[in-house]
């Protein structure tokens, strides 16, 4: 713990160094207190550098594919179609076309696009369906999982909350929901932010278990009744003392989904009905290289080996995250 | 009952009942209880007779249903609020501790945090001035290097810690009434005096009336001035300490108290009470303690005992007692 020395005197005069420094760490917020112990989580951190390079990787991509023509990933270069990553372009390219140094770094595809400029292009779709998707699909989840989980006795008429609540999620957990999500699709306009919201609204029922389950758990220990009678209102109850309770498996399977969104957004892509295609994501390029999978297998490697580091990076996140946030874990780290 | 005083709390004729898959079933059968301002009374009865959900009704937090009675505090029936008023009162009017403090405090925030968290809820307080009054009531409540544990967690601090830091946010906001639900209950014995003592210490700074919760007569003996005795849902003698250690007159009162083993007697068989308190789904027509009673005789079984006065402000639930029956044991 890093002790910022100065003037600061707390209201003792007989605090020793250590005693001050340790007020002044409790003075800290709890998201300075979560960033200093998810700090000491290597693999954590690992995983968030990589997801913030790929943040501005998507970022930069959606400048540079836009704006700089030899960075589009849509020129078509049929003489050079199906070259390995690193290679030269050919003589017959007209000279404004040229890839940038000369080189193609991750190869080019049947039309012979620029594979790179398409990741570039594509990075920022399937990174924000990611987090849209889940986004929506965890506060669908945990709000249906947490009314039930906590109002599940009271009734409504013949029927409790809580049946009311878990029956509908095991309906439309009995939905297929692929098909379910290629219909709607196919009925709205084709849009990138419709397929995260279809996405989102289709995945929150594993949360919704979750946070059921630990809920139940959660309302019956003491401190509830105590946080109830210290006059606490219901809502900060469940929203300020519950789900912190109740965030830990929710985080864990949160970072699953990511990675269940991209994959829906690819099958979706392959399919016709996602993206359009002239506009890359990491799940349509893959989906096309699956028809070169031995003469050209960079053109699936590549998007699948990205959307592995993705999941594992949210993966790897969401446990860091999971452990700063239990406080037994946390004082221990330092 | 002496009249002319102002009650804090007056709880008159409550009865709570429990849904069960057989129909309700009665767990707290016609309770009368007044506490005034600044008294400390003590709760006592055996598991399951009724006490703790007498408490957590005034509070309006049992899962039972109050199907009769009043609840006032001060002059205002609780039984009518709103909830918006209810939560004003709890935590702000009336404090409760519990059993157990090991899990009654949430263990993802500091204990800092859910101090401060009940000063700006109930006083308005500035984040800065909650943490500055949070501190100073650590340090009341007897916790060393205070802005050390502020910062701490649950899990930190050790049982008797914990309850000294409930009854910090208890008291946070100068409540009239304390209700301590067996607060020493799961705490050792030396703690159980420290925490005592530091109740005692607060109630007197505080003015607060104390209502304890407990089946520890030691603990009613050292700290309380009146004891209500619960058996089975209903209070069957109630008196200042001194009368009812002195001079126990339902059967039960004297066989708990022939029950408390004494230290000066080591060797000494402890007496125990034959039978069980009966299952609240199947008591008995009469007085609930019939069957386990030596001194039964016949109204007992057949007719509920109301209460006889035996000396001012002492009364007992005992057919011994009724001047009718011209009691030959009654002493």
């Amino acid at each position: 713990m890093s002790i910022p020395v100065g003037p600061t005197r707390t209201s003792q005069t007989l605090a020793s160094p250590r005693v001050e420094a340790e007020a002044l760490g409790g003075a800290e917020t709890p998201v300075q207190q979560l960033w200093r112990t998810f700090r000491k989580d290597r693999l954590a951190m690992l995983g968030l550098y990589v997801l913030l390079s790929l943040v501005v990787v998507a970022l930069l991509g959606n400048l540079l594919t836009g704006w700089w023509v030899v960075f589009d990933p849509t020129t078509v270069r049929l003489p050079d179609k199906l070259l390995p990553p690193l290679s030269v372009p050919s003589s017959a390219i007209a000279k404004e076309l040229l890839p940038p140094f000369h080189r193609y770094p991750f190869g080019t595809d049947e039309l012979g696009r620029n594979v790179f400029a398409r990741m570039l292009q594509g990075s920022f779709v399937s990174l924000s369906v990611g987090v849209v998707a889940v986004s929506i699909s965890l506060c669908i989840g945990v709000t249906v999982g947490g009314l039930a989980g906590f109002y599940g006795q009271r009734k409504l008429g013949p029927i409790s909350v809580d049946s009311l609540l878990m029956r509908f999620t095991d309906v439309v957990l009995c939905f297929p929901t692929f098909f379910l999500i290629l219909t709607v699709v196919a009925l709205l306009p084709p849009s990138i932010y419709n397929i995260m919201i279809v996405i989102g609204i289709t995945s929150w029922m594993s949360t919704a278990r979750f946070v059921r389950a630990e809920f139940l758990a959660l309302r019956e220990q003491d401190f509830v009744t105590a946080a109830q009678a210290l006059g606490l209102p219901e809502w900060r109850i469940i929203f300020r003392h519950l789900i912190p309770n109740a965030l830990a498996p929710v985080l864990v399977s949160a970072t699953i989904n990511v990675a269940h969104a991209i994959l829906t957004e690819s099958a979706l892509s392959y399919l016709g009905f996602g993206v359009r295609p002239p506009y890359a994501t990491w799940g349509n390029i893959l989906a096309d290289g699956r028809s070169y999978i031995f003469d050209a297998p960079w053109l699936f490697l590549i998007p699948g080996v990205a959307i592995l580091l993705v999941v594992l990076s949210f993966n790897l996140v969401g446990e860091g995250l999971r452990d700063a946030m239990n406080p037994k874990l946390r004082r221990r780290a330092d | 009952m002496v009249s002319p005083r102002t009650e804090l709390l007056a709880i008159s004729d409550l009865h709570v009942e429990f849904a069960t898959d057989a129909g309700p079933v009665a767990v707290v059968r016609g309770v009368d209880l007044n506490i005034a301002a600044g008294e400390t009374v003590a709760l006592v009865g055996e598991s399951g007779s009724g006490k703790s959900v007498t408490a957590m009704s005034v509070m309006r937090l049992t899962e039972g249903r109050v199907s009769a009675g009043r609840i006032e505090f001060r002059g205002r029936d609780l039984s009518r609020l709103p909830d918006a008023e209810m939560r004003r009162i709890r935590g702000g009017q009336i404090g409760m501790i519990f059993q157990e403090p090991m899990t009654s405090l949430n263990p993802v925030f500091t204990i800092g945090r859910q101090i401060e968290e009940v000063l700006v809820l109930h006083q308005q307080l500035s984040a800065r001035a909650a943490r500055a009054q949070a501190l100073e009531l650590l340090a009341r409540v007897g916790i060393p290097s205070p802005e050390r544990r502020i910062a701490q967690y649950p899990h930190e601090l050790s049982g008797g810690m914990k309850q000294r830091v409930m009854l910090a946010m208890a008291v946070a906001c100068r409540p009239q009434l304390l209700i301590a639900d067996e607060p020493t209950t799961a705490l050792d014995v030396t703690i159980q005096a420290q925490i005592l003592e530091l109740l005692r210490s607060l109630r007197r700074e505080f003015g607060m009336a104390v209502l304890l919760i407990t089946h520890d007569l030691g603990v009613v003996a050292h700290f309380a001035e009146r004891v209500l005795v619960m058996y089975a849902g209903k209070i069957v003698e109630q008196g200042s300490v001194r009368d009812v250690f002195k001079r126990a007159s339902h059967p039960y009162t004297q066989a708990l108290l022939t029950a408390l083993p004494d230290p000066l007697k080591p060797a000494k068989r402890l007496e125990a009470i034959p039978g069980r308190v009966p299952s609240p789904s199947m008591l008995p027509a009469g007085c609930a303690f019939c069957a386990r009673c030596a001194r039964a005789f016949e109204p007992c079984p057949s007719q509920q005992p109301p209460l006889f006065e035996v000396a001012p402000g002492h009364d007992t639930a005992c057919f011994l007692h009724d001047p009718q029956f011209s009691a030959p044991t009654r002493r």
